[in-house]
Formats: C-alpha cells, structure tokens, sequence
C-alpha cells in the first residue's frame, strides 16, 4: 500500500464511520422520548447498529493512518471540521416525520451503498458490509414502513410527513458526491461508485413515495461540503454533548 | 398527555428450529405488520428466537382463575399419567 493510497483509505474508513457515529448519536436524543415505548427501542436498536458500525470503521480508519489513534480518540477527539459526515445525518431530529424522513433517505442510500461494498478489495470493508446489509434492510423497512404509514395517514399526519420529507431533501444528494480521493479507490476496487447506485436508490425512494401518497420534493438547492469538514451549525452542539465527558475527563473509562 | 393505545398483540418466540413457540410477553402495535415489527425489536435483541407469531390479546380465550380447582386439581393424585415409571434411553434426547 502506498501512502497516498492509505491516505485515501483512512479518509474513506473516516468518513463511514462518521456517518454512522452522528446519525446512531441523533437517534439516540429520542431516548426515552420516543412517541411509543416501542418506538424508543426500536429506533435505540437502530443507533447501537450504527454504533457498531462506527466503532469498526473508526478503529479501521486509526490503524491505516498508523498514528496511534484509536476509535474513541477519533470519536471524542476531533472537533467539528475534522468530521466528514454528510450533512443529511446531523440534521436535527425535528418532530417524529422528520426523523423518520432523514431515516428512510439514508437507509435508501444505505442499503445499495452496504451492498455494494460487500464486493470491495478491501476484506475489512467488505466483512463490515456484509454485516451492515443485513441491518440496513431491517433499518429501511422500518423507516419505509413509518414513511408510508404517516404519509398515507390522517392530514396531520401527511402533512408533517411530507415536510420532513422536504426538510431532509436537499441533503440526499451530498450521499452521491464524489472526490478525487473516492474516484481512486473505486479504481482500485476498494470503495463504491456512488453515482452508480443513484438509479437504484431514487427508484427505491419514489416506489416508497408513491406507497406513501407524498409528492417528490423539488431538486433545488443542494448542499455539499460535510466530506471536507464544512458542516452546519447544528453538528457543534452535537459534538458537544457526545464529547464533554471525555474532554472534562481525559481518558476516563466505566 | 391523554391518548389512546395501540391494541395489545401476544408475543410467541421459536428460540430454534424444532422447538415449539413460546409465549414471551406482549406488545403494543396498530396492526399486524407493526406488531411483528415491534416484537423483533423487544424480544429478539438478543439472538433469543428465529420466528415470530403475534396473536391480537382480544383474540386469546382464558380460562377462569375460579375454576381453577375443578379443572387442574382432579390431575393431581394420578400420578401414572407421568412418565416416571420406566427409563428412557438417552438416545431418544428431548421429548
């Protein structure tokens, strides 16, 4: 592995991880504030998968850059423009509908995504995968099942719906960006296609909306920015919250 | 807040393949589908079962508790309904 290449791949191991620790961070502000008990835990099972998935790239990512980070020291230690997240998963939860918009569109993306990357060279990324396919379909039939039946509901219920839906939209198309470093390793076999896989995912996501009677929000403006660290406001206070512990107490373990 | 709840479903659980399914407790859902959802979720987070049922609690018929003694204490003195009386190869395993 040259170290150019290593480069890339800390940078690509970074910024799934990212995705995963912000996104299972957001679910997990419903705790104990769920609209049902049953709610609560099936979106906490949601953010310990994506946890999971966080820890494993996060200590992935500290191996390969080789400088002795591990997953905490990426996870407690950055601060907001050293996380490459996109900027769809550190969207505030909102109400209930918007949660399970910003949901469904990742895990539309996700599944295609996961699948996708169980076919890369790389053999740590593809076990992940192969883990992470399987959780993912379960995430998206949850948060498909959601975005149908509150959009397919009462008024209120439609209405909230589809104003999360076109809270959300903007973001989705940051998931397909592409960058050099990305570019490499697809050619290399190791990362995956994003663009490729925009003709799945947007087929996914309108069955599901047509199921759901909600209309396709309009493609305009389309922020990107979170791969170089360039977040919205919301992603300090998140950091915030997740960090304090370990920057008030250095090193302190339970 | 007042509100008003989901109906109650049953939950039954196949710990494996070959074992019969097991009541394991209840959930809260709209319809089916949900409920199925919601029980995955509450009680097979720790790899306890590979199927699922979930029955409507309306749809579950009880015994009376004030019958209790007429229909389960006339069992008690008949001991040769166990199979207690003869050894049971151990190749037959589970029965």
């Amino acid at each position: 592995m040259t170290a150019a290449h290593s480069e890339d791949l800390f940078r690509y191991a970074l910024r799934l991880g990212d995705d995963s620790l912000i996104l299972g961070q957001r679910l997990g502000e419903w705790c104990a504030r769920s609209p049902e008990m049953e709610l609560d835990i099936a979106l906490m099972n949601t953010s310990l998968d994506l946890f999971g998935r966080a820890r494993t790239f996060l200590t992935y990512a500290g191996e390969v850059e080789g400088k002795g980070r591990d997953e905490d020291a990426l996870a407690f230690l950055r601060d907001v423009g050293g996380f490459s997240n996109a900027l769809l998963v550190e969207q505030p939860n909102g109400d209930y509908a918007c949660t399970i918009a910003r949901q469904f569109l990742f895990d539309a993306f996700d599944v295609s995504f996961m699948t996708a990357l169980t076919q890369s060279a790389d053999a740590t990324l593809a076990a992940v995968a192969a883990k992470a396919v399987k959780e993912s379909t379960y995430h998206l039939r949850f948060s498909r099942d959601w975005l149908v039946r509150l959009g397919d509901g009462t008024d209120e219920s439609h209405d909230r719906m589809q104003a999360g839906l076109e809270e959300m939209w903007p973001f989705l198309h940051e998931l397909f960006e592409m960058d050099a470093a990305e570019q490499r390793l697809v050619d290399a076999g190791i990362a995956v296609d994003r663009q490729a896989l925009r003709a799945d995912v947007m087929a996914r996501i309108g069955d599901a909306l047509t199921e759901a009677t909600l209309s396709r929000p309009a493609d305009g403006w389309q922020p990107v920015g979170g791969r170089r660290g360039d977040h919205s406001e919301h992603l300090g206070f998140l950091l915030a919250e997740m960090q304090w512990m370990q920057r008030a107490y250095p090193g302190s373990q339970w | 807040m007042s509100k008003v709840n989901w109906p109650l479903w049953e939950v039954f659980v196949r710990g494996k393949a070959g074992l019969s399914h097991k009541h394991v407790g209840s959930v809260h859902a709209a319809d089916a589908e949900m409920a199925i959802a919601n029980a995955r979720d509450l009680y097979t987070r720790r790899s306890e079962g590979v199927s699922l049922w979930v029955v409507p609690a309306s749809a579950i018929v009880a015994s009376d508790p004030a019958d209790k003694d007429s229909l389960f204490e006339p069992a008690d003195d008949k001991v040769y309904r166990h199979p207690t009386f003869y050894d049971i190869p151990d190749e037959v395993g589970h029965m």
